[in-house]
Parts: C-alpha cells; sequence; structure tokens
C-alpha cells in the first residue's frame, strides 16, 4: 500500500493569507509575521501555544532561523524546507503528520516567498554547481511544451485549443475579480487574453501566472482537539504526494500530454478519502494553474474530465466559478501570482473559505470535499502533491 | 610515402551579403552566435572521421582561438571523442597555419603516424574594413595516412618563412592592420614563385601536367604572378570561393582542396600553395583509391545549405562589437571545472549510456535504469552521430539568448533515447512534429571567461 493516509485525523483550526502581489514595501520577515498573526488569531491561540513550526520557502531565506527570528519564537523546533512550487503544501503535509503522530498537540504551517526582490521577472532560480549542460528553458517554455502534443493527440486543431487555453485564463481572472487578497483584481477579455504577446510556444502573457510576494499559513491540532480553537475547523481527509523518477525526460513513452506523477498522487489522496469518482465527489478544486495548458492536463490527471475531454469541458464552462466543479475559485496562480513557498497554503487558504461559508461572493454552494494540487518542475520531471479536505 | 586518407569540410549556415554593409557583390559565410573556431573544427572533424577511424595525433590550426591560454586542440578532441592518449597540437598566428598543419600532419604520417589536422577560423575584421567584407568562416579537417590509405599521395612540398610586417594583430587588439599590399606582393611574390618551383621539382611534376591549382594567400596579390610565372593555364586554378563564403582563414587552402577532391579523378595531381608570413607549397596526386573512400559532404552543399538575409547589426551583436541591451533575465552562470571534469563525455562527445538489461537509452547517461531499475549495467553510448526527431517543441521568446526566440525540442533519437535539446540553425517558424534532426556542437555562451560548450541539434543540412 502506497500510503495508509491520516483521514480525519488532523483538523485546521486557523489559517491567515497575506494579499498577494507586488510588496515593494515589505521583506520575508514582514509577510511571515502577517501570516501568523493572522492564524494566530484565527484560531483563537497565543503563540506560546504553538509547540512546533514547519516553514517552506524555496530560495527567500534559509533555516528554521528564518521564522524563529522574525516572529521571536523562544526555543522552539522550526524545520524549513523545500520542494520546489509544491514547497508551501510540503510544510502542510510534514506539520499534519507530526501532530497526527501525537509529538505535537498544535503546529504551524507557513509558506513564504518574495519574487519582487530579484529585478527579473520571471522565476530566476539559482542552480547548484553544473556541467553547463542543463536546460535553458525557462518555466513557461517547459509547460508550453504540453500544447502542441495535446493538439496533436486528440486533434484539436491549435487555434481552438488556444481558445480552450484562453478560457481557462479568462476564467481565473474572473474568479480572481472577486478576491481582495489577488495580485490581479480585474477580469480580462478572451480577445486581450488571446492577442497578448508571446512568451513560449502558443502562450501569451494571460497564460502565465504572475510573479508576487506573499504568505500563508494554517495551524493544525489532532481532530479531537479542533473544537477547543474553532467553531468551524476543517479536516484532512487525504494528502498525497509523488516525485518522479524523471521518466519523460528519458523514455520516448511519454507523450507530454499528462503528469504521471499527478496521476499517482492524486490516485493515492482518492484512496485514502475513500473518493471513488472524483468528477462527482469534488465539489471544488484548487489547482496548481501555472500556465493555462498545465490546468487543462490536471483536469484529466484528476479525473476531472475523461482522457481527450477536459477541452470540451472547459469551453462548456465546467469549471466556471459557477460551473458544476469550480476550478480555482480564488483566481488561482493566474490572479494570485506564485509565491512559491506560499501558494499551496493560499489554496488551503480559499478551501478553509469556502468550506466555512467565508468566500464572501465567490462563495460556492454547499462544498463537500475541497482538493488542492500543486505541482513543482515540468511536464516529464516534477513532483505533485494533492490533498482533499472537508468538514 | 604519405597523403590525405580522409577529409571533411564546414561551412555555418548563415551568409552575410556584402551588399547590406556596402562592400559590393556576393557574400560572406558567418558562424552563428553559438559557433567559435574550436566549434567549426569539430564540426569539420566529424566529418572526416565519419565511419570511425583511430588517430594518433591532433593538429588544430586556428588564428581566432576561443582560449588564449588553454589548450582548445583539447576542445575538439574531446568532442570528438578521441581517446586521450591522442596527443595534440595548436598552431596559431597566422592564416597559413592550416596549410602548415598539413605539411606538418604529412611528416607524422611519414614517419608511421595517422594524424587528423582540424583547421578553422572565425575571421573577424574591423567594421567598414576588408577583412569583415572579404573574409568567411569555415572549418576544414585532414585525415593524413601511410600512402597505402591515401586518396592523395604528396608527391612533394616546399616551405619558405620570411620576416616581413604584411597583415598583423597584438594580442590586445581585436582587429588585424595590414601594410600597404603591394608591398608584400613585390616583395613575398618572388618567394612564392621559387617556392612552388621547389615543391614541382621535388615532386617531378611539370606545372603543365596540373589538374588542380589551389592558391589561397591572406595577401592576395602575393599569389597574382605565379600562374603566369608557372605557365599553369588560368582554368586549372579552383574557385577560390570568395564570392560564396569569402576567405574563411587558417581554413581556406584547406577548404578549396576538399572542393577539387570533392570532384578529383584518379591520377589528378593538385597543387596547393598557402601564403601568409611566407608559404607552404603542397603537391598531391591522387589514387585510385578515392573511388571508393568514404564520402564527406561536398563542400558546395555546405556552400548552398543556408540562409543569406543576416541583419549587418545582428552580425556586429554576435561577434560582439556592437553592445546591446540583455535581456532581463539573470546572466548565465559559469560551469563548475569538477562537474565538467565529471560530466566530460556527456558534455563533449555526446556519450549517453543504454541499459544492458531493456535497452532503454539515457541522456544523460544514468546509474540506474528509468525503465527496469537496473543499477549499473550500462553501457556507453554516443548519440552525436545519431538522428533524431521533434516529439514537441516550443520558442522561449523569455530565456537569455544573442538570437531569440530560443528554440527548444523534445528529440527522440533512432534506436530509442530522449533529450531535449536546443536547436539552432533554425527558421522557429518552420519547426513542427516529426521534423528530422541532426546533433552539432556549439558554444552555448560564455560565463566570467568560461566558454560553455554542448550540444545542439539542427535541421538536417
Amino acid at each position: 500500500m502506497a500510503s495508509k493516509g491520516i483521514k480525519d485525523r488532523v483538523a485546521i483550526v486557523g489559517m491567515g493569507c497575506t494579499p498577494f502581489g507586488e510588496h515593494w514595501d515589505k521583506g520575508p520577515e514582514d509577510l511571515l509575521i502577517e501570516a501568523a498573526r493572522e492564524a494566530y488569531a484565527s484560531a483563537n491561540v497565543d503563540p506560546e501555544q504553538v509547540d512546533a513550526y514547519w516553514l517552506g520557502t524555496m530560495a527567500s531565506g534559509f533555516s528554521g532561523l528564518m521564522l524563529s527570528e522574525a516572529l521571536k519564537i523562544p526555543y522552539k523546533p522550526v524545520t524549513r524546507l523545500e520542494n520546489m512550487c509544491a514547497t508551501g503544501s510540503e510544510a502542510l503535509r510534514n506539520a499534519a503528520y507530526a501532530v497526527a503522530s501525537g509529538a505535537y498537540d498544535l503546529v504551524m504551517a507557513i509558506g513564504v516567498e518574495k519574487l519582487k526582490d530579484s529585478g527579473f521577472s520571471g522565476l530566476a532560480m539559482a542552480n547548484p554547481p553544473h556541467d553547463g549542460t542543463i536546460s535553458s528553458m525557462t518555466a513557461p517554455a517547459t509547460f508550453s511544451l504540453l500544447a502542441p502534443a495535446y493538439s496533436k493527440k486528440y486533434n484539436v486543431p491549435e487555434d481552438t485549443l488556444k481558445q480552450v487555453l484562453a478560457r481557462i485564463a479568462w476564467k481565473n481572472h474572473k474568479n480572481g475579480a472577486r478576491n481582495p487578497k489577488a495580485q490581479f483584481r480585474k477580469e480580462v477579455s478572451m480577445d486581450t487574453i488571446c492577442n497578448a504577446p508571446p512568451v513560449a510556444g502558443m502562450l501569451g502573457i494571460f497564460d502565465c501566472s504572475g510573479v508576487s510576494d506573499g504568505a500563508a499559513a494554517a495551524i493544525l491540532c489532532r481532530a479531537e482537539d479542533a473544537h477547543k480553537y474553532t467553531d468551524k475547523p476543517i479536516f484532512i481527509k487525504a494528502l498525497a504526494f509523488a516525485a518522479g523518477p524523471a521518466e519523460g525526460y528519458f523514455s520516448q513513452n511519454y507523450d507530454f500530454t499528462t503528469f504521471p506523477e499527478v496521476v499517482r498522487s492524486a490516485e493515492d489522496a482518492y484512496r485514502q478519502a475513500g473518493v471513488t469518482n472524483p468528477r462527482e465527489e469534488i465539489s471544488m478544486a484548487e489547482v496548481h494553474d501555472c500556465f493555462t495548458p498545465t490546468e487543462l492536463v490536471l483536469m484529466e490527471d484528476m479525473g476531472f474530465s475523461p482522457r481527450g475531454q477536459a477541452w470540451r469541458d472547459v469551453l462548456d464552462g465546467r469549471f466556471d466559478g459557477d460551473g458544476p466543479q469550480p476550478v480555482n475559485p480564488d483566481g488561482g496562480l493566474k490572479s494570485f501570482g506564485h509565491p512559491i513557498g506560499a501558494s499551496g497554503l493560499r489554496m488551503m487558504y480559499e478551501m478553509w473559505l469556502q468550506l466555512r461559508g467565508e468566500a464572501g461572493p465567490r462563495q460556492i454552494a454547499n462544498p463537500k470535499l475541497g482538493l488542492t494540487h500543486n505541482l513543482g518542475g515540468a511536464p516529464g520531471r516534477c513532483v505533485s502533491f494533492v490533498s482533499i479536505v472537508g468538514l | 610515402m604519405a597523403g590525405i586518407v580522409r577529409y571533411g569540410s564546414y561551412i555555418p549556415y548563415f551568409r552575410l551579403q556584402r551588399q547590406a554593409i556596402g562592400a559590393g557583390r556576393g557574400e560572406r559565410a558567418v558562424a552563428s552566435y553559438d559557433e567559435d573556431a574550436a566549434s567549426l573544427a569539430v564540426e569539420a572533424g566529424r566529418d572526416a572521421l565519419r565511419g570511425g577511424l583511430s588517430v594518433d595525433t591532433l593538429i588544430f590550426a586556428t588564428t581566432s582561438p576561443p582560449y588564449a591560454e588553454k589548450l582548445n586542440a583539447a576542445t575538439v578532441q574531446a568532442a570528438l571523442d578521441l581517446p586521450e592518449s591522442v596527443a595534440a597540437f595548436e598552431l596559431s598566428a597566422t592564416t597559413r597555419a592550416g596549410a602548415s598543419a598539413v605539411a606538418l600532419g604529412l611528416d607524422l604520417a611519414q614517419a608511421g603516424q595517422r594524424v587528423l589536422v582540424c583547421a578553422s577560423d572565425v575571421s573577424v575584421g574591423a567594421p567598414g574594413g576588408i577583412r569583415e567584407a572579404q573574409g568567411g568562416d569555415a572549418g576544414v579537417a585532414f585525415v593524413l595516412g601511410p600512402d597505402s590509405e591515401a586518396i592523395a599521395r604528396l608527391v612533394g612540398k616546399a616551405a619558405r618563412t620570411v620576416e616581413i610586417l604584411d597583415v598583423w594583430r597584438i594580442p590586445e587588439e581585436r582587429f588585424p592592420r595590414s601594410w600597404e599590399e603591394r608591398f608584400a606582393a613585390e616583395t613575398l611574390g618572388p618567394a612564392v614563385v621559387d617556392t612552388t618551383k621547389q615543391a614541382l621539382a621535388a615532386a617531378g611534376v611539370q606545372p603543365q601536367s596540373l589538374s588542380h591549382v589551389v592558391l589561397d594567400g591572406v595577401n592576395p596579390r602575393t599569389l597574382a604572378q605565379l600562374p603566369r610565372a608557372l605557365g599553369i593555364e588560368p582554368g586549372k586554378v579552383a574557385d577560390a570561393l570568395t564570392q560564396s563564403i569569402g576567405r574563411c582563414g587558417c581554413a581556406h587552402a584547406g577548404l578549396v582542396l576538399a572542393s577539387v577532391l570533392d570532384r578529383a579523378q584518379p591520377g589528378d595531381r593538385i597543387l596547393v600553395v598557402s601564403e601568409a608570413d611566407g608559404v607552404d607549397a603542397l603537391v598531391f596526386e591522387v589514387t585510385e583509391r578515392i573511388r571508393s573512400a568514404p564520402k564527406p559532404r561536398p563542400v558546395q552543399r555546405w556552400i548552398d545549405s543556408k540562409r543569406n538575409d543576416l541583419a549587418y547589426p545582428t552580425y556586429l551583436k554576435w561577434r560582439g562589437i556592437l553592445p546591446f541591451e540583455p535581456p532581463r533575465r539573470p546572466d548565465p552562470e559559469r560551469p563548475a571545472a569538477p562537474v565538467m571534469r565529471r560530466h566530460e563525455r556527456w558534455k563533449m562527445a555526446f556519450v549517453g549510456s543504454r541499459c544492458q538489461r531493456c535497452q532503454t537509452g539515457h541522456l544523460p547517461p544514468q546509474r540506474v535504469c528509468v525503465h527496469c531499475g537496473a543499477v549499473d549495467d550500462m553501457r556507453e553510448e554516443r548519440f552525436a552521430d545519431t538522428s533524431c526527431r521533434v516529439t514537441t517543441y516550443t520558442l522561449d521568446y523569455l530565456a537569455y539568448s544573442l538570437q531569440p526566440p530560443v528554440v527548444v525540442a523534445v528529440a527522440d533519437y533512432e534506436g530509442g533515447g530522449r533529450f531535449s535539446c536546443e536547436l539552432t540553425d533554425v527558421d522557429p517558424k518552420q519547426v513542427k512534429i516529426g521534423d528530422q534532426l541532426e546533433m552539432t556542437f556549439r558554444r552555448l555562451y560564455t560565463a566570467q571567461g568560461v566558454h560553455n560548450y554542448f550540444w545542439k541539434a539542427r535541421p538536417m543540412r
């Protein structure tokens, strides 16, 4: 058995999330303080009550000191971790297991990234010393590889596919326009999206997630203690993670229309949560829409759409904010940008609001199960996280 | 006795129209932004060694060495996948070095060795000057060996060295300078004639019986009187290729010789005269073996395979003459010496691995098979000469490059194996799934004084 899971054993009892955007006037420590304070308040706890911390950041700082120094946490365990773009989710997963183990009563998972100080557009990631043969492809380029492959395999003409991808961006921007914490809060017309300057392959600027700063935090405890802290806790049904062997980089069998890592982690999560028909049972999802083709392929990898059919579901509005299975109701990476360490927890923050009925104009009627999906790497070589949460 | 066993050539894809710089008719060959003398030499060397041929010695000749200190010949050797036991030497400082390297290689062949000579140049001149307009970029390679293997045997040679200020450049300067051309023409001209006569006499060949005459000089005026002085019919003088590619420095005499060998018949006698700071004269006789020996790509095929709409500012940018605003991306990182050394077979020779248990190909080489999990059960496999096809691709407008967009293809190799390759010498608008590609050795970028060499793919030429 791949993983036994911790269904209904751990609860989220408080969350915080900063507005995402270009915080020229704030450092990572400011963002951490804001997210943590909002989370403490939301769970009605004093900082002294929290026993241990998991801090996710890809490159905005090093070690647990980044958090303990900013928050002046006195002599408690702080783990700093990194798992590429799934870093924020990874902080949550490890914190949840620590609680489930009984080692701690109350813990915090917190993620932060400060991308706007680099001076570059897009992600600027430092490599370990290398031999000079590593790919120079930027992130949008690696994900744009999905588009021609999908178009060819499922016989979707490129101009139709361009409309499908634009429809995904249009939807996520529409959702983001209703979210006070999003970086971009304006609807964008299909025309503007389709005619934007090119970035990579079929992708224009609006097919790419923004670049922003932000932080988000969650406070977790064992399920039986949840009501000590809040009347409306949410419960973890599944936490799944898969790191691939990079098969797609080597094997000609991989065809760039799927993420095997996502398929595996989704299957694992559904098994843990007892979900057998994700298309019907998952009320809503926050997925890793780093680039529009990613979201398209994810719909199939997670079983929301049959193979080769997601493009039709997208055009039919199935995943719209008011559709039968809303995807990225908060606006997604498209509207929030993608401060690496924070994004996974920002996704969970939307689940927290939606399941508690606090999502305001974006509120989904009567959600039962929410899914978050976080992906790091590139098609053929990635890590994938899937969680399922509910009441 | 010794002779030429094999040969190969390489002319880059791009041409600059002389009209675009107000310099008359014709075009010059231009090394792409990702090429230098070492990579040009490698491409020519691959052509000469195709099919596998062992050599004892490598001689690399260029006046545009990528490194002033550090053996560029070692780069060529590694990229050609020659064993480290091959002795490598480098000749420089004069465009005659290409012909001199052949002469020297023939001496070593005479002594029983098989020698690979690679000669190449990226000829850069000051904007508006003659070198810029009349120069060209190319590589050529010869395998020299015993008479028994020769397609063209050396029958006579002579050389002369002359201390003269004709064309020169100090290390601190980028562009060569030259004295009034008539000075060398009148001073060196007679020496060229004398030396050539000496070589023909050593060969026992009458000038009238020559089938082809290759004349190349840093100062073409020094050669002007030679045909008449020796009684050579003008029709025997081979096309110097200057209208189609320009004079390609150290490579040029060899390149014209290669174009002659492409059409030579057994029994043909070929005179090669190369002038700069003196002269080298070589006389060859083509053997029957030229009919059966593996044929390299003809020089004319390289000449015809081109893109000749290169804009002058782009040319200046590629040569580093014209400053330009870099993309707003981090500068490329210098590769690390220990990692390059550990991965040398991969980086330089494009050697991957294949699982001995399940035959899955791996680029870069892996210790654990991605398909069956076998550990340390791989054999090395060189993919440099394996053709591949585009499985999917993208144009990256954001990545750092001197020629955006960066074109990247997921390439699937014949016989199994996959690699995400940067494409070069490609029209971004023309790429499509299923295109056939071949590998080419390139200089990806230079960072902190380190040239980063690796392989790219290009449409078949």
